[in-house]
């Protein structure tokens, strides 16, 4: 027991500074001369400031001259995450999916009168797993085109052809859906038109 | 659809086209044989025994064996404990986080030594990098190892020919495994996982709030030990942990590999390969039903999307970059394995979509299941099937060449029931008193789903979450200020882990034991082969049933009536 014991104490002092401290500082450091970019967050500098990440979804629904990503639980929180949590029965669901729908139709129709319920892209009316999803459907980013393109003043075609340069396939042409980035498209439609 | 049934079959002809390598490369490291590594790794490990004290050549009974065990595993919650309760005074602690509240950390400390995962907190708003790193990265290796090694055990009592009851060296095999397997696994995929985009920095919150941290280093080993939990709340669905559809390809991968590998490196070791096969292949059928039941039952919208009016396949609370296909097979792999990673909300699954995840949780994590524990489960069902068979036949049951006689058998089924004994019982103080209900968010069957499946990912050491179900509450956040625990939720938990973990162990352990000093006998006419397709569809049997008759009134209670019913609560 007693041998044990002393063993085991070794092992805990040895494996843990083994595996946590020199294996993620090693790897962080790999990480940074390697990959600097990515490592630390594919981050979006303007003007020499951050202003945010390739990876996530900003807060601009409020705003019609951008693409608005897909509902979040979290107001876009990129410092607290969580889920939305919320049921395939739940009355609070219905809800808000009817909300989310509403919103979309009512920012969106103006522009494309034809818009009904049943034509709403799915990803549209229903929350993010992350709540900073920069994804959405083609579907769903073809029909805020409209929008965009009108309130920017700009040629739907010049619109679609960002659109096309924002997406992102599948991986390796096979795993996931295609999705639209909507942070990185809205980034370079601020480039184009201020 | 069929191209979400290719990325589905890619997936797995990937798996089972490089799981037998893999399976070769551990069981050469097993039987302490040269492998590529070696020359450059020997060195290390000779070091390491010297620091341990260890004389690797000294081996150990099975009660030797499981003493060293526990003792190691006590002295490291006890380590998690104090690492969690002294945030205020951590190097690597940007956020400036405080201690969380004791029941907290009682049930984290529990929940990361024993391979679960189980979190009630964010990682980024309550845990120092300090934390992350030293106390939970490293149970993440050190977990893993423990559990591969009592797999090692069992396989070295199941071909012992000498009988003299030595099962090896518990500190040489924990060394073993963590420098051959686990570490280089880990430092390839966290170079991988930075290439695709996951983050790895320890230069703090960045502008604009964005939480960061060294998450790459640790995405890679909550994946490879089936560990699973996240440096995020949102797992493998946050964007830093899992930025797109090849990043999320690779994490299925690394998250399933060396489960998968395992059944080939016991084929090697027991000296039959078809042995290895016929485990692998019920695992994997099993594994298929799973993928094909939730990926088709989430083509559907959820009862309250339609009444919302809206058309689609169940989009809510899975990401865009994964679709369903990608979302689908993932909770597949989560779940039959013990990983209790999540790239999408298990809360938001549909009805027939969420009885998946309990009914993988409900074989017990056999299929697949942790690395190391899965097998050793599987083994047991395996024991437990030939018993059967052999009652059938009406021969004294023997496996390879081993009788296995009443006391085996008693310990056997101790080992395959007692985390069923332990959900139950759980389940039924949490919803039969009041002291569940602070913690659970959702009414009607889903409020009930939420406590069945805590307790039922926490004692099969999964970890995944019906996340309604909560044992923290945090106010002021972030960094702890004002937080509280929910005790009762922690304390149970806590308990439900520690006990679903280790009393199964000892039970392996004895058998393992028990087998080590049997004579082998030859194989004859009579003899109930378990090499077979026949044997095969026996074992799955054997599965399902006690899944089925163990579980079936409370999956009554939650998923099926949500998925048979079109009225929301």
């Amino acid at each position: 027991m007693r041998k044990d014991l002393i063993r085991s104490a070794l092992a805990v002092v040895v494996f843990t500074v083994l595996l946590g401290l020199a294996y993620p500082l090693v790897m962080t450091g790999i990480a940074q001369v390697a990959f600097p970019g990515k490592a630390d967050g594919s981050l979006i500098t303007t003007g020499g400031r951050v202003t945010g990440s390739r990876l996530l979804a900003r807060d601009v629904k409020d705003s019609p001259r951008y693409f608005h990503p897909r509902p979040s639980a979290t107001g876009y929180s990129p410092s607290v995450t969580s889920f939305a949590n919320r049921g395939p029965n739940q009355r609070a669901t219905m809800m808000l999916t009817r909300q989310h729908l509403d919103a979309y139709i009512k920012a969106e129709k103006p522009y494309d009168p034809g818009l009904i319920p049943a034509r709403v892209p799915i990803d549209a009316a229903t929350f993010s797993a992350s709540g900073v999803d920069p994804g959405i459907s083609r579907a769903n980013a073809g029909i805020q085109a409209r929008r965009v393109a009108a309130v920017r003043h700009l040629p739907l075609a010049r619109v679609r052809r960002l659109i096309s340069e924002n997406t992102a396939g599948r991986g390796l042409g096979v795993f996931g859906e295609p999705g639209v980035n909507t942070t990185t498209l809205n980034h370079a439609l601020d480039q184009v038109a201020r | 659809m069929a191209q979400g049934i290719l990325q589905i079959a890619l997936f797995c002809a990937l798996v089972v086209a490089t799981a037998p390598l893999l399976g070769g490369y551990m069981a050469r490291v097993y039987r302490d044989e040269r492998v590529f590594l070696t020359p450059v790794l020997a060195p290390v490990e000779r070091t390491l025994y010297r620091a341990l004290r260890v004389d690797p050549d000294r081996e150990q009974d099975w009660k030797g064996y499981a003493k060293s065990l526990l003792v190691f595993s006590a002295l490291f919650v006890v380590l998690l404990f104090v690492i969690l309760r002294t945030q205020s005074i951590h190097p690597f602690n940007p956020g400036g986080f405080r201690s969380g509240p004791w029941d907290l950390s009682f049930s984290t400390a529990a929940s990361f030594v024993t391979n679960t995962n189980w979190q009630f907190y964010g990682g980024e708003t309550t845990l120092s990098y300090f934390s992350q790193m030293a106390g939970l990265a490293v149970q993440n290796f050190i977990s893993a190892a423990v559990g591969i090694a009592v797999l090692v055990a069992l396989m070295r009592g199941i071909v012992a020919r000498q009988g003299d009851g030595s099962l090896g060296n518990f500190y040489k095999d924990i060394t073993r495994i963590t420098l051959y397997v686990l570490v280089p696994l880990a430092i390839v995929a966290t170079v991988i996982l930075v290439a695709t985009g996951v983050v790895q920095t320890l230069a703090g919150t960045a502008a604009g709030g964005i939480a960061r941290g060294p998450v790459a280093s640790q995405e890679a080993i909550k994946l490879i030990g089936t560990n699973g939990g996240g440096f995020f709340n949102v797992n493998s669905a946050y964007p830093f942990e899992n930025p797109s559809a090849l990043s999320n390809l690779v994490e299925m991968y690394i998250m399933l590999i060396v489960s998968a590998s395992l059944p080939f490196a016991y084929g090697r070791m027991v000296g039959s390969r078809r042995q290895g096969w016929t485990i692998f292949g019920v695992m994997f059928a099993l594994f298929i039903v799973s993928v094909a039941v939730v990926y088709a039952a989430e083509q559907h919208g959820t009862p309250a999307a339609h009444a919302a009016g809206v058309v689609g396949a169940n989009l809510e609370g899975k990401e865009q970059r994964f679709g369903i296909a990608s979302s689908s097979l993932f909770t597949a792999i989560t779940t039959v394995e013990s990983s209790g990673a999540v790239n999408a909300a298990f809360e938001s699954l549909t009805g027939l979509g969420g009885l998946v995840p309990m009914a993988d949780l409900g074989a017990s994590e056999s299929v697949f299941g942790g690395v190391g524990s899965g097998l050793y489960m599987m083994l047991l069902f395996v024991l437990l099937a030939v018993f059967i068979g052999g009652l059938m036949v009406g021969r004294t049951p023997e496996y390879l060449g081993k009788k296995l006689e009443p006391r085996d058998i008693k310990l056997v089924v101790i080992g395959a029931l007692f985390t069923a004994l332990i959900v139950l019982v759980f389940t039924a103080l949490a919803v039969g008193t009041k002291y569940g209900a602070p913690s659970t968010a959702a009414s009607g069957p889903q409020g009930f789903s939420e406590n069945f499946y805590a307790y039922l990912s926490q004692a099969n050491n999964n970890g995944s979450a019906w996340a309604g179900y909560t044992g923290f509450l945090q106010p002021d956040a972030p960094g702890n200020a004002g937080a509280h625990g929910i005790t009762f939720a922690d304390v149970m938990g806590g308990f439900a882990m520690l006990f679903g973990r280790f009393v199964p162990m000892l039970a392996v352990l004895a058998v393992a034991g028990s087998l080590a000093v049997k004579k082998v006998s030859p194989i004859g006419l009579g003899t109930l082969r378990t090499d077979t397709p026949t044997f095969g569809f026996l074992l799955v049997g054997v599965i399902v049933l006690i899944g089925a008759l163990t579980f079936l009134p409370a999956f009554l209670l939650g998923p099926v009536v949500q998925s048979l019913t079109t009225s929301l609560f």
